[in-house]
């Protein structure tokens, strides 16, 4: 790791923590096996959850009659769409990421339709899981099944299946009185296209089409809930956002905030997949009905069959460049998989496609289309990868057409700070030109390339999030620190707040044991999700620290009866002003630590925020890949990931991120899929057939982390976790294309379309 | 359901003769466990053939080596002599699952299973291996090929059981190969796989050619018309490509979530060739 670390150009600083690779502070209880995940709370009484789920794509529910399996033995309640309260519609105006609670709410129980295979109908807790098994076996549902449609553009088509007899296109021009599978079309545009490509000396224009993604976390959707008849209920639950779960079980079961007490488990995994709710409204609902604690976890089939994937999508994008590389246009439209229900991400979409460059005149369509799967969530990076692909494709091809070193073309046209994208963001300092230098000069770029091996590059843009975030840092009367925020811990932000608090208070981390607090222990905070984390949370710990530092000083200057400017903070101590050098000697911060128990009481810092100015960041890839040609398999041979960080507070957990982001989009260029049968039955509903790539498919992962600190944030930092999945499965399709010598447009680059590609005998039919 | 260990043959035959419903045979588990798990079977008895010693030993006489149908995968693969003899039989079985799976899963539980795509089967085929059946009737010995009847069905009657795997001690000069596609390294199951055994004389002419595929048909197919193109030859890229044509030619694979009857078909005339380059070379690696 250090080894490759000298590749890095990250700056220097005098940081004693910031920076530094400590010991994971999550790492001895996960090598053992003691971390608690969501299936590992057992609470006296707990009864076992399991769901029936619907195995027609499409079809009404005539009847539920679940009297047998109540009548059987061991089983204590039932619930069905009966117990989950309806909700009205959502209205516009919508935001750009629709939350609307008539449809979580069929989402989690089907109520009048059955939308996708694996819909669940009905679910029973029983004392144990056999029983719970046999349970839902008796529960007879009669259906009417109906047409299905599973391809977005084949959705929009008249004769179409309609999943929702209530759904209009909002803004179809002209109005429609049909009901769509489209639920909207956001659009942008700035400039005059017609004017922007009549500059241009060379016009590409190429559609693409990618499939559904899982997001293949490793745990399985678990929960436990335990409701009290005082109406109060605790929840247990594998989340990337507690609050956010809070928010939304609140509203949708009719629960008080106040009342309903959600803790984090230690989480395997989420991906943008645990942003929202399953089984926890339904394991809530039994806890209510039966009185006992009820644990709910998901197989890996039901993970597969019911639960968000990524958008699939269909997509036309057309750019228009000089001979010099000057991007005149560019003109995209993306057709996206909302799943059952509405909610694909489309302001994602255009905000992704030309974001990385200053071009004149553009415009950008995406359409938000339902189709009879289940509906999508969010994936590391919603919505860019596809849009990132297209375009980083078929700036590729023009490079080629035109002679130009598709570094130079991308640097020619790279967004700088004061650049504004369509979405109207204007940037602030950020580092795309730093991180295409350092990809351009890294020995990757120009080493020598072997018989059937090819090499791709793309560079990615993405918008990350900021919010709302809280934190405690509470001063323990030895001297230890707690440090408590409200975001779970899945890509080593416990390590980063311990790292950024111990800079501030100016002690070893080894002092400091980082907590997720549960939701009443803590105000509001956002999820984990958007790469917000460090950023965010990050500020709130700092603003904490900096309170607790206040404090301590004040309490100095009370001992010491001094004026409390007269009192500095260094290296972990108060420090008297020099004026009485020799007279008062400083007070470490342990020392204060017992004094505070003593005088004003004890010592903690608080912090509630809504961060912003958290930027964009940019992250570049190079792939070696080598192309079997008698059989079309691909070897991914070597892949270095150039990122602009801003800071990396953890290093290791960083290049973890570069490293985990990569990987994850090697499997969506190469063999992810989900593969329906003609019914619209899932086939592959586990990791056996679900090809996601595993530790011996892919190369060692090189990183080189940029820093163009973010002066935004108190150490710089931009957010990591999701720019290495926007330009993978861009780079990877092109080091595909450059390996066979023909462009390839449909996700996955699976061995049967490679070898077609390639031209062998192998029929058209195949397919 | 009733789980059941006996210690003797004989004590196992009576359990399966005389169980009520449904019996399944265990080994190795690691397909039993998962179908129990998945709810694709639900059988009223399990009897767990592993405290049966013949099950769990590998023994080599002068005509053959046998392996107990319980012997896991970890335990074949660290048997230099089957390996020296075997060398693809012992890799096709290597294939199958991860390290933790090996330490399980067994060559005889692989051939019970009975799926078109198992590993160990175009491997067996190809060395001319052999099934010893325990039965009520007493011992039977059939070929790889009779045995295997269609996808999850074999030629064991009520009351049978496969105790051993038989395999011929090569003749001289004999060398096998065991191939498989999947897109990913491992942890997949065949999309296509070739597995081929090669006899050469002292000129390095092929005097006996056994080539078997797996995962283009209900069950792994010997490619018959291997024997004539490669016997009296040496391995010329005229006979390469009359052998992917023939190896193609038997192929009557599906379309499903693992591959295309087209892919398949074409991919299996690749592997078929490369088994037999394979096997070849390490021929003509072995003394004379």
């Amino acid at each position: 790791m250090n080894e490759k670390r000298k590749n890095s150009t990250r700056s220097g600083s005098n940081f004693k923590w910031v920076g530094e690779v400590t010991p994971r502070p999550d790492g001895v209880d996960k090598v053992t096996g003691r971390a608690r995940y969501g299936d590992d709370l057992k609470l006296p009484g707990m009864l076992h959850a399991r769901v029936l789920r619907s195995p027609h794509a499409h079809a009404k529910i005539v009847s539920i009659d679940t009297s047998k399996a109540s009548a059987l033995e061991g089983v204590k309640g039932v619930v069905t769409y009966r117990d989950i309260p309806d909700h009205p519609l959502a209205t516009p105006p919508y935001p750009p990421i629709i939350q609307d609670f008539h449809d979580l709410s069929r989402n989690v129980m089907a109520r009048d339709k059955v939308l996708y295979d694996g819909h669940a109908v009905a679910a029973v807790a029983a004392t144990s899981e056999a029983v719970a098994r046999e349970a839902i076996k008796l529960i007879q549902v009669k259906y009417e099944t109906l047409p299905h449609v599973l391809d977005p553009f084949e959705a929009t088509l008249s004769d179409a299946p309609i999943l929702h007899e209530y759904q209009f296109t909002e803004g179809a021009d002209p109005d429609t009185s049909k009901p769509s599978n489209t639920f909207r079309t956001l659009s942008g545009e700035r400039g005059n296209l017609v004017q922007g490509f009549s500059e241009a000396d060379v016009i590409i224009e190429r559609e693409f089409s990618s499939q559904p993604v899982h997001q293949g976390f490793i745990e399985p959707m678990a929960c436990v809930a335990s409701a009290s008849e005082d109406g109060s209920v605790e929840l247990w639950t594998s989340t990337q956002g507690h609050f956010v779960a809070r928010g939304l079980l609140s509203k949708l079961l009719n629960l008080e905030i106040s009342k309903l007490r959600v803790t984090a488990s230690e989480i395997g995994g989420g991906f943008g997949a645990k942003t929202t709710i399953y089984g926890e409204p339904v394991a809530i609902r039994l806890s209510q009905k039966t009185g006992r604690p009820v644990r709910m976890t998901f197989t890996r089939s039901e993970v597969f069959r019911a639960t968000g994937p990524a958008a699939g999508s269909r997509c036309r994008i057309k750019v228009g460049i000089k001979s010099d590389g000057t991007i005149t246009a560019g003109d995209a439209e993306i057709w996206y998989q909302a799943g059952a229900f509405k909610g694909a991400p489309v302001g994602r979409a255009l905000d992704t496609f030309f974001s990385p460059y200053n071009i004149k005149h553009i415009r950008a369509a995406a359409h938000d289309v339902c189709v009879n799967r289940p509906k999508v969530a969010a994936y590391r990076a919603p919505g860019a990868p596809m849009a990132t692909w297209a375009m980083e494709a078929v700036l590729n091809e023009a490079a080629d057409v035109i002679g130009i070193d598709p570094i130079d073309l991308r640097l020619r046209n790279a967004v700088k700070e004061g650049d504004t994208s369509l979405k109207g963001t204007k940037h602030g300092r950020i580092g795309l030109i730093e991180v295409l230098e350092a990809t351009k000069n890294h020995a990757h770029y120009t080493a020598p390339l072997g018989r059937n091996e090819g090499r791709g590059f793309a560079v990615g843009y993405w918008l990350h999030g900021g919010g709302l975030s809280s934190a405690s840092v509470i001063l323990q009367d030895d001297g230890t620190v707690n440090v408590a925020t409200g975001s779970p811990d899945i890509g080593g932000s416990r390590s980063s707040m311990r790292a950024m608090a111990a800079e501030e208070l100016g002690i070893d981390v080894k002092l400091i044991k980082p907590i997720i607090a549960d939701t009443g222990s803590l105000p509001y905070s956002y999820q984990t999700a958007g790469s917000r984390t460090t950023y965010a949370t990050g500020m709130a710990v700092v603003n904490a620290a900096r309170d607790v530092i206040d404090r301590l000083r004040a309490l100095a200057a009370t001992k010491w009866d001094i004026g409390v400017k007269d009192v500095r903070w260094d290296d972990g101590h108060a420090i008297p002003a020099d004026k009485y050098e020799g007279e008062i000697s400083p007070l470490s911060l342990k020392e204060l630590a017992e004094v505070a128990m003593k005088m004003g009481g004890a010592i903690a810092g608080h912090s509630e925020i809504n961060a912003s100015g958290q930027g964009a960041a940019f992250c570049a890839q190079l792939v070696d890949v080598c192309v079997d040609p008698e059989t079309g398999r691909v070897t991914p041979i070597r892949h270095t990931v150039i990122e602009d960080v801003g800071r990396a507070i953890s290093p290791d957990y960083v290049e973890g991120q570069m490293q985990g982001g990569a990987v994850q989009g090697i499997g969506w260029a190469l063999n992810e899929e989900y593969i329906y049968n003609e019914n619209a039955q899932l086939q592959n509903t586990g990791f056996l057939d679900y090809r996601m790539p595993v530790a011996s498919d892919v190369p060692m992962i090189d990183t080189v982390i940029v820093e163009v600190p973010n002066p935004n944030h108190p150490y710089g930092v931009r957010g990591v976790g999701e720019p290495p999945l926007v330009s993978a499965p861009a780079a990877v399709a092109n080091a595909v294309e450059n390996a066979i010598g023909t462009t390839m447009s449909h996700l996955p680059l699976t061995p049967p379309k490679i070898l077609r590609a390639i031209g062998e005998t192998i029929p058209e039919a195949a397919e | 359901m009733d789980y059941h260990a006996p210690e003797s043959i004989h004590a196992a035959i009576s359990l399966l003769v005389n169980a009520e419903g449904d019996a399944r045979v265990l080994a190795g588990g690691t397909d039993v466990l998962v179908q129990l798990r998945e709810e694709m079977i639900e059988p009223n008895h399990l009897i767990d053939i592993k405290n049966i010693a013949e099950t769990r030993n590998i023994s080599i006489c002068a005509k053959e080596v046998r392996v107990g149908a319980a012997v896991t995968g970890a335990e074949l693969g660290e048997h230099p002599k089957v390996k020296a003899l075997w060398p693809g039989v012992v890799e096709a079985v290597g294939l199958i699952g991860s390290h933790q799976i090996q330490s399980r899963a067994t060559m005889g539980g692989n051939l019970c299973n009975a799926s078109p795509a198992a590993d160990s089967v175009p491997a067996l085929i190809a060395a001319d291996g052999k099934v010893v059946i325990a039965g009520p009737n007493g011992e039977r010995k059939i070929s790889i090929e009779d045995f295997l009847i269609a996808p999850g069905k074999t030629a064991l009657a009520i009351g049978e059981f496969v105790v051993a795997l038989a395999l011929p001690i090569p003749p001289t000069r004999t060398a096998d190969a065991y191939l498989r596609f999947i897109p990913r390294t491992e942890m997949d199951i065949a999309v296509v796989s070739a597995g081929s055994a090669i006899t050469l004389d002292e000129d390095g002419k092929c005097t006996h050619a056994r080539l078997a595929v797996g995962a283009v048909a209900p069950t792994a197919r010997l490619v018959k018309s291997a024997s004539g193109i490669l016997v009296d030859g040496l391995l010329d890229d005229d006979r390469l490509e009359q052998l992917a044509q023939a190896t193609s030619a038997v192929c009557e694979p599906i379309d499903d979530k693992r591959g295309t009857v087209a892919f398949r078909t074409q991919v299996a005339g690749v592997l078929a060739c490369r088994a037999v380059k394979l096997a070849w070379q390490r021929a003509m690696e072995r003394d004379i």
